[in-house]
Parts: structure tokens; sequence; C-alpha cells
């Protein structure tokens, strides 16, 4: 048995807000696999749950009529990974999220909820970041949507108001087109693991293969949110694809994360692993790409 | 606690079932007492070890961190459903023993409802495809190798394609 102090299942998205301002002091569960681990650890124990798990309307992968990916927020990591769409479009991010815990733990944990947790480490956080995804939320009024990078505040801390859930995750049309991704998820083990350093790059090429129109990358544990590296991309940005140049690129991310020492890995450590992973993962996006280095 | 109980209507190894639970009930509770079936082990009850594993709808889940009234509507199943009528064991169970994949038996129920979605899926799988569908399990007897060529062995016999040894 669980330590729950009150459960409320939600029936739609209506009703989980509505449950979500009648108990302001509950807290939210999707698939639980952060909420009900805390809870045995007594973290969380004695707590009311709002359960947003039974709401299959949060669930799956779709385009809008403008282009732009459409993430349910309830869809599981497996699901991302074996979708269609992302696997045409941000094949990056169903990889990703394919090296999160265990193949059980990839079918009942959420994207929702891996960014909601507003954790670092996230497996799928920094490709969010580096594709500049948008955050769905839906309150007493409406939906809004605010740009990742805004949606993490701080360490565990994400900007969701009072009586608000978070109902999808887009990808931005202009985001995903012409651009190719790879990541790196640097870890003790191959399985089970978080993230030591998690780095995900894109790039996008001009027609001729020989130009970087637009390269983004982004780290998961470089500091206490995952961060963009905005230095390392303007000094790639308009740059001739040369290994010189991806080498420059590499170096320079120094200027813009802040690894810490913990007891998973010192900041040296991590500082070096964040230059060779972008490096490596400018490398492969440059390949996706039809470019050669 | 208002609404500590709730009734809840599933299928379990292919049979409709409908009962009451606790709210604050995880699926293992749920499974172990109030249906007996003992063998959806209780390891961690984190969701690291597997040992819990059961299929949802097809697909492998840590029973251990599933509240069980979301079993609402779903199809479950657990090791029992592999037995035949009069007891039989599955192809999968027999390779088990057959490989000495087996040891103090703890984790081997997890394994082989991973190994039925695995084998169910018609897919032939490559060594690290393999190992990495495997690895939501922790085995601390027998090194993983013998359970890894178990499942291994039964894809190939079932695809009918000819075991590579190697």
């Amino acid at each position: 048995m669980y330590d729950i102090k009150e459960y409320y299942e939600s029936r739609s998205v209506a009703d989980a807000v509505a449950l979500r301002l009648a108990h302001p002091e509950a807290h939210v569960i999707a698939g639980g696999s952060d909420v009900l681990v805390q809870m045995r650890d007594g973290h969380r124990a004695g707590v009311e749950l709002i359960s947003i798990y039974m709401l299959d309307e949060l669930r799956g992968v779709r385009l809008e009529e403008n282009g732009d990916l459409r993430i349910g927020s309830l869809t599981s990591f497996s699901h991302i990974t074996a979708d269609p769409l992302i696997q045409k479009y941000i094949r990056v991010l169903g990889e990703a999220v394919d090296m999160v815990g265990g193949p059980q733990i990839r079918n009942i944990g959420t994207i929702g909820g891996n960014t909601c947790n507003g954790v670092t480490s996230a497996d799928s956080a920094s490709t969010l970041h580096a594709y500049e995804a948008v955050v769905e939320l839906t309150g007493p009024d409406g939906a809004r949507r605010l740009p990742i990078r805004d949606f993490y505040k701080k360490a565990k801390v994400v900007d969701i108001r009072p009586g608000e859930i978070q109902t999808a995750i887009l990808i931005p049309k202009d985001s995903y087109e012409d651009t190719f991704g790879y990541y790196i998820k640097y870890a003790m083990r191959n399985a089970l693991d978080i993230a030591t350093n998690g780095c995900s790059v894109n790039v996008r090429l001009s027609p001729d293969k020989k130009t970087f129109e637009r390269v983004r990358i982004a780290y998961g544990v470089a500091g206490p949110i995952p961060m963009r590296a905005p230095t390392a991309e303007a000094a790639l940005c308009g740059q001739p694809v040369t290994m010189e140049n991806v080498e420059r690129f590499a170096r320079t991310v120094l200027a813009d994360i802040n690894p810490r020492d913990s007891w998973r890995a010192s900041k040296a450590l991590r500082q070096h692993v964040a230059v060779e992973s972008a490096k490596r993962c400018v490398i492969e996006s440059v390949k996706r790409a039809g470019g050669v280095l | 606690m208002e609404n500590q109980y709730r009734i809840i209507h599933f299928n379990l190894n292919g049979k409709d079932v409908t009962c009451m639970t606790d709210v604050r009930a995880s699926l293992t509770d749920l499974l172990r007492n109030d249906f007996r079936l003992t063998s959806v082990k209780k390891g961690c009850e984190v969701g690291e070890c597997g040992a819990c594993t059961v299929l949802i709808n097809g697909e492998g889940f840590n029973s251990c961190i599933y509240l069980a009234v979301w079993a609402d509507g779903k199809q479950i199943r657990t090791l029992e459903s592999l037995l035949g009528p009069n007891g039989e064991l599955s192809d999968i169970q027999q390779a088990f023993i057959d490989e000495a994949a087996i040891q103090c038996g703890f984790c081997t129920p997890g394994f082989l409802l991973t190994a039925v979605e695995i084998l169910e899926s018609g897919k032939l799988y490559t060594d690290a495809e393999l190992r990495k569908l495997l690895s939501g399990h922790l085995c601390r007897c027998t090194g993983y190798e013998n359970i890894f060529k178990a499942v291994k062995k039964t894809m190939y016999r079932r695809l009918g394609q000819p075991y590579p040894d190697a």
C-alpha cells in the first residue's frame, strides 16, 4: 500500500483542472515512476494525489494544421520512440527517450512527467530545448503556450500555475524541418541509470551541405536546469562544415555551461564529457544531414 | 479518506474479472493479495528490479509502481497465463530450464513475461537489441548469459529459423 492521503481520478482535462483548483495541495500523478518512488522513499508520503493517468486524450503524436508536431503529455517514452511521425521528423527525440531507465520504465514514463519534474538530467529535456519545444498548459482560463526555456524556472521548479496541467509539447515546424540531430547520454551503465551528462545537437545545413545554416545544442546536467549553449551555437552558425570548426565549437561550450561537482561525477569530468559529446553529436548530425566532415 | 475503495473491471489472464480495490494499492498488491497470483514478485518495489513485471495491454510494466485502480479496463497477463490446461510449461519456460537460466527463481517470472512480449512481437532481434529489451530485470544468480540464450533460442525456434551457433 502506498501512503496516499486522498486519491482523485481525473475523467477529463476539465475535470483535472477542477480537481487541481479544489485541492491545491494535491500532487499530480501521471505515470507515477517519480511520484510513487518518492512516496515509497518517504519524500511525498501522506500526500493527496490527482491522477491524470487515465486521460487517453492526452496520448499520441500528431501534426497540427500548421505543421507543428504535437506530442500529448501522457505519451509514454516507448510510444514516442515507436511513433512514425517522430521517426520521420525528430528521430533524435525518439532515440533520447529510448535511453530512459529500462523497458518497463519507458512504458510507464511520460514526456509530460519527464518535463514537469523539472529535473536537469531528464533524457527528453536537452533535445526539447535544442528544438525550442513549446509547452502547452491547460488551466481554468484555457490553454497557454510558452517556450520550454521559460517553462523551467529553477531546479525542480517549472512554471505550472494553480489549476493547470501540462497537456502537450509542441515542436514547431521550422524547428524540425530539414534539421537533423543526435543525442549522447553519458552514464555509468547502459540501462537503469541517470545521465551524468546529456548532450543534444541538431543542425540544418545549406542546400550544398557545405555550410552550417543553423546549429543548436542543449545540455542536461550541465547546470541546475537543462540549458542551451548560445556562445557555441553562434560560433558555428554560418560557418563552413569543417572539422576544425566543429572542434572550435566544442571547446566554446565551456563558456556557456556550468556543471557541478557531485557524487556522480566531478565538474572536470563533466566539462570534458560535454566538450567531447558536443563534437561527436555535431559529427553525427552532419552525417544524418547528408554532409561530409 | 473519503473514497478509499473503487470497483474495477479488467481482463486477467484471459478472464474478465471485477473486484474492489483500495486506491492506495499497487497492482502487485492487488494481484498477489486478491488474486493469489504469487508469480508477481515483490522485489525492490521502486521499479528497478523487474521482478513484479506483468503485461498490460501487451506491454511490460513494473506492477509495483502501477496503481491497482489503473487496471480498470485493461488486459493483464501474469506468468500463470503461460501454463497449459494441465499445467504444461510453455516453450519459453522449458527453455529457461534447459539453459539453466534459473537459480533462485525470484527474477524468473518477470523475465519470462518480458520474454513473452519479445517473442510475441514476431520480430527477429539482434543480440544488442535483445540485451536492451531484457535490461529492465536484475538477476543476482545467473549472470544473465543463460537467460539471454533461452530467449534467443526460443525466438529463433518460434520463427522457424536455424539458431546461429556462435
